[in-house]
């Protein structure tokens, strides 16, 4: 069909929105709450357009034969400009502290559109400011009520965030409920509009790593954020940026910078080796566990499963101990006098690092967790010239990752790793429904049934399935976010679905440039195992945990 | 041909919808049965929210069995296989028995509105009966072509049945209930033509007021605010009529109850309903209405829904007729 769109033809199809002919027109249409991964909220009204039937909003109005539409008329206009400053109303600026400093659509807009941004007294100045954990702020004084968090934290199938009075009174705030907490991913943050949600320490406490000065500060850079960090500088997703994430942080200070995915290897060599003995022991099915939302997830709303979780830790959590013996060994220092930082593009990390059962004789294995938004801002702040940077090798204590390891930053890396080092198959996936995959492998006389799951949506409905029928599967992998780490809590924004899918082809182009071996023959790996790892108190006490039944968590609450 | 029959009498009798939206009755009912579907569902909206308006309240409790026979009427002409009354909270207690005993063995279930005035609006109905939240969303689609679940489902208001089940009869009169309300000798609700001017009803009902007074017509929450020489047309909207006395009345008082009521009922979903309303509750505690036009202009042009769009009608009304007239523009 064909419709106007400010006086020239178009060709459009049924089904399709205003919004959508006019951007793939290149015709500019603001819009605020619009987020292409989440339902269609029409509730901030900026996308209004002009047709013969009214004020319309362009994001959800289908297009009709012959439809005339006028996107920058007047009137329109000024009825954008009336809506932003209603919006701006409750939305109290925090520009320097807010994750969409630099490309906040809010701003921009006020620009484009000459608005008073302080026409009316902030609505919610006295609004609270919640912390989740060690990992999450909500600032509800930013809040401009389009509910995509609600939603997001929903299809976790969490539903921890709620709407609670009427008109005026009218906010958002975490559940009372005592069987609602929240589990960390983050993925508020990211389909949140006005910044409303951060990472604990996200503004304030990124200097910190670099004021230990009588330290050793060694960080340990995540296989996903290799992935993504370029985008804070607007590098193409193809751009080999490892050396250069390298340099920027000694240039600020680090001491020395390991990859996570040599961790990764570990992880993968002791997490077969549990498959094969649960396989023997005939006490299947196993779930991964690098994903410490979904663990977080399992340990608050699904504890009968715990103990179906590996015990094997997570990558960043087994190179972090490394790093606090052997490596502090080699140096001559003593494992307190090493800081551990993990570069994520998480922040339920910030929580998993909190965990008591984690410490190796008392001591934390990771001191501290940036993620790669954070690690960002850091450069920029100090005014690195990210593109210009010097590339600098990484450092490899412990020797270099394989292909698998670094594959761990995408959704069915872990599975894959540990089944190939197990079994020395690669077996083919095949997508049952967006966020499940499954495959079946044949290893000695058994027949394993693989699932691979990204969504705690879709794991919350595996795990009702596998109570009524425990052997549906045999081996599964969970990462709570979409597509898995690359599409982290902790990653740069905007994200959605397409950035995640360019996030991944990268990652697979940086995984791809090592070798392929099975990560148990890994020389550095087997190295240390031959060093250090020889008994199985050494293995348990640096690359296992356990994991426990969690109540509610207090929610701090100030203002 | 007993099907054809009794839409062709609705289409006759020129029968509309008593919501207050005024849509031809006939119409909808052909639309729903139109389209193609495995299922389709009938609802009965007795949410009535209106401030100070309570004509549905009477029908339910004087004409029960005649609202279900309008009902079953529906189901059967246009094969709907399951039928819902969606009934005011505050009514449900008292009707509930009464309307139970009318259904008998039909396939209709009773449910309780949730929500404010906002729960009344007829996507917001839907999402109700659906377990969903009382919010409303765009239309269309509308109702009739993807409603309960998606499937198609005629709506109507609890006099529209009423007078389905009239017409069936032969038995319909052309009139409509008229609900009657504020500074009056016989508030209450009464049947009379549905041509009926606003001064007729007054007239007729022993109403017509000996003082200075201005009126809302069409609901004490979204009507507008009419002026005695204003009154020799027929109602707009909902058949509602409060009169207030000029002498005992403050504006800015009846502003703040419209505000308030407004703030509670509405879904707070879009902007401009959401914050406008919040602005104009300021403004009107300033008493300054200096950008009140702007506001009204975002509400009545963006709101996601008619409530956004018409709740602005008596808040204009007042100002332009009373306050203005007396205060001119410096308020």
């Amino acid at each position: 069909m064909e419709i106007i769109i400010n006086e020239k033809k178009f060709k459009a199809s049924p089904g399709e929105t205003i919004l959508e002919v006019a951007e793939k027109n290149g015709i500019k249409i603001p819009t605020l709450c619009h987020h292409p991964d989440v339902t269609i909220k029409e509730s901030c009204r900026l996308c209004v357009v002009e047709t013969k039937e009214g004020f319309l909003p362009a994001c959800s109005t289908k297009v009709k034969e012959g439809m005339e539409i006028k996107t920058d008329t007047l009137e329109t206009k000024s009825l954008r400009k009336t809506n932003l400053e209603l919006l701006f109303s409750q939305h109290q600026e925090e520009c320097f502290d807010c994750i969409w400093n630099q490309n906040c659509r809010m701003l921009d807009l006020a620009r484009e559109y000459e608005v008073e941004i302080n026409r009316f007294q902030d609505r919610k100045d006295h609004y609270p400011v919640y912390r989740f954990g060690s990992s999450l702020e909500f600032d509800s004084t930013k809040c401009i009520d389009c509910r995509n968090c609600i939603e997001v934290c929903q299809n976790q199938g969490v539903g921890f965030l709620e709407v609670r009075g009427r008109g005026h009174l009218m906010e958002i705030l975490p559940s009372k409920k005592r069987d609602k907490d929240c589990i960390y991913c983050g993925q508020c943050i990211l389909h949140c509009p006005a910044g409303a949600f951060e990472a604990v320490g996200e503004f304030e406490k990124i200097e910190d790593p670099f004021q230990k000065k009588d330290k050793t500060v060694v960080f340990q850079i995540a296989p996903a954020v290799r992935a993504s960090i370029g985008e804070e500088f607007g590098l193409p997703y193809s751009a080999s940026i490892m050396g250069k994430l390298v340099a920027a942080l000694k240039e600020l200070g680090g001491d020395k910078v390991f990859d996570v995915p040599v961790g990764a290897d570990f992880t993968t060599v002791e997490e077969a080796k549990e498959l094969l003995e649960r396989i023997e022991k005939d006490n299947l099915p196993l779930f991964t566990s690098c994903c410490p939302a979904w663990v977080s997830f399992v340990e608050f709303y699904y504890p009968e499963f715990i103990p179906r979780l590996t015990s094997v830790r997570s990558p960043h959590i087994i190179l972090g101990g490394l790093t606090k013996t052997i490596f502090a060994r080699q140096k001559g220092i003593s494992p307190e006098d090493v800081y551990v930082v993990s570069v994520m593009p998480c922040v339920a990390k910030k929580e998993e690092i909190e965990k008591e059962e984690l410490q190796i004789e008392g001591v934390k294995p990771v001191d501290y967790v940036m993620t790669t938004r954070e690690v960002g801002r850091l450069f920029k702040r100090h005014r690195l010239d990210f593109e210009k940077i010097k590339e600098e090798e990484i450092d490899h204590p412990f020797g270099e990752a394989s292909s698998a390891g670094v594959a761990y930053g995408t959704s069915g890396g872990v599975m894959q790793s540990a089944i190939f080092n197990l079994t020395g198959q690669k077996p083919e996936f095949k997508e049952v429904k967006e966020g499940v995959r499954e495959a079946k492998v044949r290893y000695r006389e058994k027949e394993l049934k693989l699932a691979v799951v990204h969504g705690l949506l879709n794991a919350k409905e595996v795990l009702e399935e596998m109570k009524e029928n425990p052997r549906k599967y045999d081996y599964v992998e969970v990462m709570a976010c979409h597509g898995g780490c690359i599409g982290g809590g902790g990653q740069p924004v905007p994200s959605c679905k397409k950035v995640i899918e360019e996030r991944k082809k990268a990652l697979c182009k940086a995984s791809g440039k090592k070798e392929d071996f099975k990560p148990g023959e890994n020389p550095g790996v087997k190295k240390v195992y031959a060093e250090l790892l020889n008994s199985k108190e050494e293995i348990s006490k640096l690359c296992h945990t356990s994991y426990k039944k969690r109540g509610k968590s207090p929610i701090n609450k100030n203002k | 041909m007993e099907q054809e029959n009794i839409i062709s009498k609705i289409k006759e009798s020129g029968l509309s919808g008593r919501s207050g939206s005024g849509f031809p009755v006939a119409s909808k009912w052909e639309a729903v049965k139109k389209e193609k579907a495995k299922k389709k569902y009938l609802v009965c909206n007795a949410s009535e929210g209106e401030l100070d308006t309570f004509k549905d309240y009477f029908i339910l409790k004087n004409y029960s069995q005649k609202v279900i026979q309008g009902m079953k009427i529906a189901m059967e002409t246009l094969s709907l296989s399951k039928g819902y009354i969606y009934l005011n909270a505050n009514y449900f207690e008292e009707l509930y028995d009464d309307l139970k005993s009318a259904i008998g063995k039909e396939n209709i279930v009773i449910v309780k509105k949730k929500g404010g005035y906002i729960g009344g609006e007829e996507t917001a109905v839907i999402s109700v009966i659906e377990k969903g939240f009382p919010e409303p969303r765009s239309r269309p689609p509308f109702p009739a072509e993807k409603g309960l679940w998606g499937f198609p489902t005629l709506l109507h208001n609890v006099e529209t049945f009423y007078f389905v089940a009239k017409i069936k009869e032969k038995n319909y009169r052309k009139t409509r209930f008229y609900s009657i309300w504020g500074d009056v000798s016989n508030r209450g609700v009464y049947e009379l033509s549905e041509n009926s001017t606003i001064r007729d009803v007054l007239g007729k009902t022993g109403n017509t007021p000996s003082f200075d007074y201005f009126l809302q017509a069409g609901g004490g929450g979204g009507g507008t605010i009419m002026l005695p020489d204003e009154i020799d047309i027929p109602f707009e909207g909902i058949a509602s009529v409060i009169v207030y006395r000029q002498s005992k009345t403050d504006p800015y008082f009846l502003m703040k109850k419209w505000v308030n009521f407004l703030l509670e009922g509405n879904c707070d979903k879009c902007t401009p309903c959401r914050e406008g309303l919040y602005r104009i509750m300021e403004m009107i505690e300033r008493k300054d209405f200096k950008e009140i036009d702007e506001m009204f202009f975002v509400m009545e042009k963006t709101s996601l829904c008619p409530l956004g769009r018409v709740a602005v009608k008596p808040f204009q009304s007042l100002l332009e007729k009373i306050i203005l007239q007396k205060h001119g523009n410096n308020h």
